[in-house]
């Protein structure tokens, strides 16, 4: 295998895939978010479970690739227990890995992602980035849908 | 013409008119194009009649009456000839379109103007209305199923439809029971774009004709790899595009009997359709002009006729015995590796080299890109045909398909390629 292959598919994106946080809907949500990719078929639903301000958790399920599984997972993980407006920062810096072409972010943005930044790899494949994605839009999504999102529709 | 498969010898020369085929990918991996079933490459002879016509002969066409216009106008209707015949049909027989898509949607809103009343008297036999039925299968591509459920929506028709069956071919004899009396319009893929299966035409033709309803194909699949005479299948109408017969892209040809196209009204109008044209109204152009408004895709068309031309002579019967050798080795392949199911027909007869798989465990796009980094090009996804997908319990598959260029040395790197997904993904050889 390439090296490039070796950064898309990191052991941590494996295991995530394997063994997805947060996947199985949990209660009812305070907003809930179905979303599509519709080049190969994936979708997920995704909730929110927030108590003022803060979003005790994510919880999600469907059905997709390894880097989408994974990206799901390891977002669920990262935003759990943050406020909303970080939430939403978060979810800027990883859009903003993505558009990076692998090259990644500064030291402290990275450090702010933590396990997401093993996504890197997948920003050198453009048309494995909206993957990677599917579960950050219907984060997005579920946020607006719950009336709690703070910013509008960007990039 | 030969009825032999393509020889060693034959199929280098083949190869070498497809420039694109002896490029390299990154880390100078030589390619391995299994994607021919989502579009063909091209060869030069297809690519030089683009730049020749832009070069030389570059004007607009049935208008002005100087030496380029007439050059430009003879180059474009040569092409259309040159479609004909490789379909064995009559030249005012083929409409160009931008492809097989805009070629069923003419067809369907053609239906639908005639449904709204136009196109008088002759075009009545075209109208839909409640309780009059649209059949399809559930095998088609979007392309072949949504233009039918618009206009069943707009009419307030209903679209019914046959299934398939686990082997992945139609389940026909569901005809008898879905065909009847109020069916206007029988629509099939003449080869499944995901299972590779052959329609059985005549048989959708005998019960179609019963009910004295038209046949609608969709050739996409079947003309760049089957001899294919449409006239003889007894079809009505069939839409075919030009980019998967080794042409152009934003070109393609609807074929349909002359009848068909005299009842027809027309769908685009404006410019290059008409005869008579006042304050009030028009008179419109004899078919094909008829549905060819506005300035027309005529380099793709000249393009289009060269890829047709081609194929000729090479001959399809050839093309086709060289194809199902790649049908047998590409099922092989397959079988071979462990934790594969194909989703289609495992028998190669009445198949083509189209092979749709799954691997246990690990999504169609990871398999995909498991492929691309050895230089194995396959699509991957639902192929535009999600009911069929979901008649399976899939979401995604991945897809090798081949085409005259197509080689049993590409075949055999897709497989070596294939057997390292699953080890790659930490899950065994073994299903």
């Amino acid at each position: 295998m390439s090296s490039a292959m070796e950064q898309l598919y990191q052991q941590l994106i494996l295991d995530h895939a394997k063994h997805p946080h947060g996947k199985g809907l949990a209660g009812p949500g305070t907003g809930e978010s179905h979303q599509v990719n519709p080049t190969c078929g994936d979708e997920v639903t995704l909730r929110v479970h927030l108590d003022d301000g803060t979003l005790d958790a994510v919880s999600w399920d469907g059905q997709g690739c390894s880097i989408s599984q994974a990206s799901l997972s390891v977002m669920a993980e990262l935003v759990e227990g943050k406020q909303v407006e970080q939430v939403e920062q978060l979810g800027e810096t990883f859009r903003a890995l993505m558009r990076a072409r692998g090259a990644g972010l500064s030291e402290d943005l990275e450090d702010e992602l933590g396990d997401a930044t093993a996504f890197t790899g997948v920003a050198q494949y453009p048309a494995r980035i909206k993957c990677a994605l599917l579960g950050w839009a219907a984060l997005r999504d579920a946020l607006a849908q719950a009336g709690v999102a703070t910013k509008g529709e960007q990039g | 013409m030969t009825t032999a498969a393509l020889s060693a010898g034959e199929l280098a020369a083949v190869r070498a008119d497809f420039p694109l085929l002896g490029r390299t990918l990154r880390a100078g991996r030589p390619l391995v194009y299994l994607d021919s079933a989502a579009t063909s490459q091209k060869p030069e002879v297809v690519i030089d009649a683009e730049l020749e016509f832009y070069t030389q002969r570059n004007a607009a066409v049935h208008r002005g009456a100087h030496q380029l216009a007439e050059e430009a106008t003879e180059a474009y209707e040569q092409a259309r000839d040159e479609v004909a015949t490789l379909v064995g049909a009559a030249t005012g027989e083929i409409v160009w379109t931008s492809g097989a898509t805009a070629g069923l949607n003419l067809l369907a809103y053609a239906m639908s103007n005639a449904s709204a009343g136009r196109g008088g008297q002759a075009a009545r036999a075209l109208a839909l209305g409640p309780g009059d039925e649209v059949v399809v299968t559930e095998a088609e591509h979007h392309a072949n199923l949504v233009p039918w459920q618009e206009l069943c929506a707009r009419t307030g028709a209903t679209l019914r439809w046959i299934g398939v069956g686990d082997d992945g071919r139609l389940q026909l004899e569901q005809l008898a029971d879905v065909v009847g009396a109020r069916t206007k319009v029988v629509a099939v893929s003449h080869v499944s774009n995901v299972t590779g299966a052959v329609t059985d035409v005549p048989a959708v033709v005998a019960v179609a004709r019963s009910v004295g309803a038209l046949v609608v194909l969709d050739a996409c699949q079947s003309v760049p790899h089957l001899p294919v005479d449409l006239p003889s299948l007894g079809v009505d109408a069939a839409a075919f595009s030009g980019h998967k017969m080794l042409g152009p892209t934003g070109v393609g040809a609807l074929w349909a009997r002359r009848e068909l196209l005299e009842a027809m009204p027309p769908v685009t109008t404006g410019g290059s359709m008409v005869e008579v044209v006042t304050m009030e109204s028009a008179t419109y152009a004899p078919p094909p002009q008829k549905f060819e408004a506005g300035t027309q895709m005529v380099a793709q068309a000249v393009g289009m006729g060269a890829a047709a031309r081609y194929l000729r002579e090479l001959g399809m019967p050839a093309v086709a015995e060289h194809e199902a050798a790649l049908t047998r080795a590409l099922l092989d392949v397959v079988s071979r590796v462990p934790g594969v199911r194909v989703i289609g027909p495992t028998d190669p007869a009445d198949r083509l080299a189209v092979v749709s798989f799954v691997v246990d465990g690990v999504h169609a796009h990871d398999v995909g890109q498991v492929l691309d980094d050895q230089g194995v090009a396959v699509r991957v996804g639902h192929h535009c045909a999600q009911p069929l997908h979901r008649r399976f319990g899939v979401a995604a598959t991945a897809r090798a398909s081949a085409s005259v260029y197509t080689t049993l040395a590409d075949v055999e790197a897709f497989g070596e390629a294939l057997a390292t997904v699953r080890p790659f993904f930490g899950l065994g050889g073994a299903a």
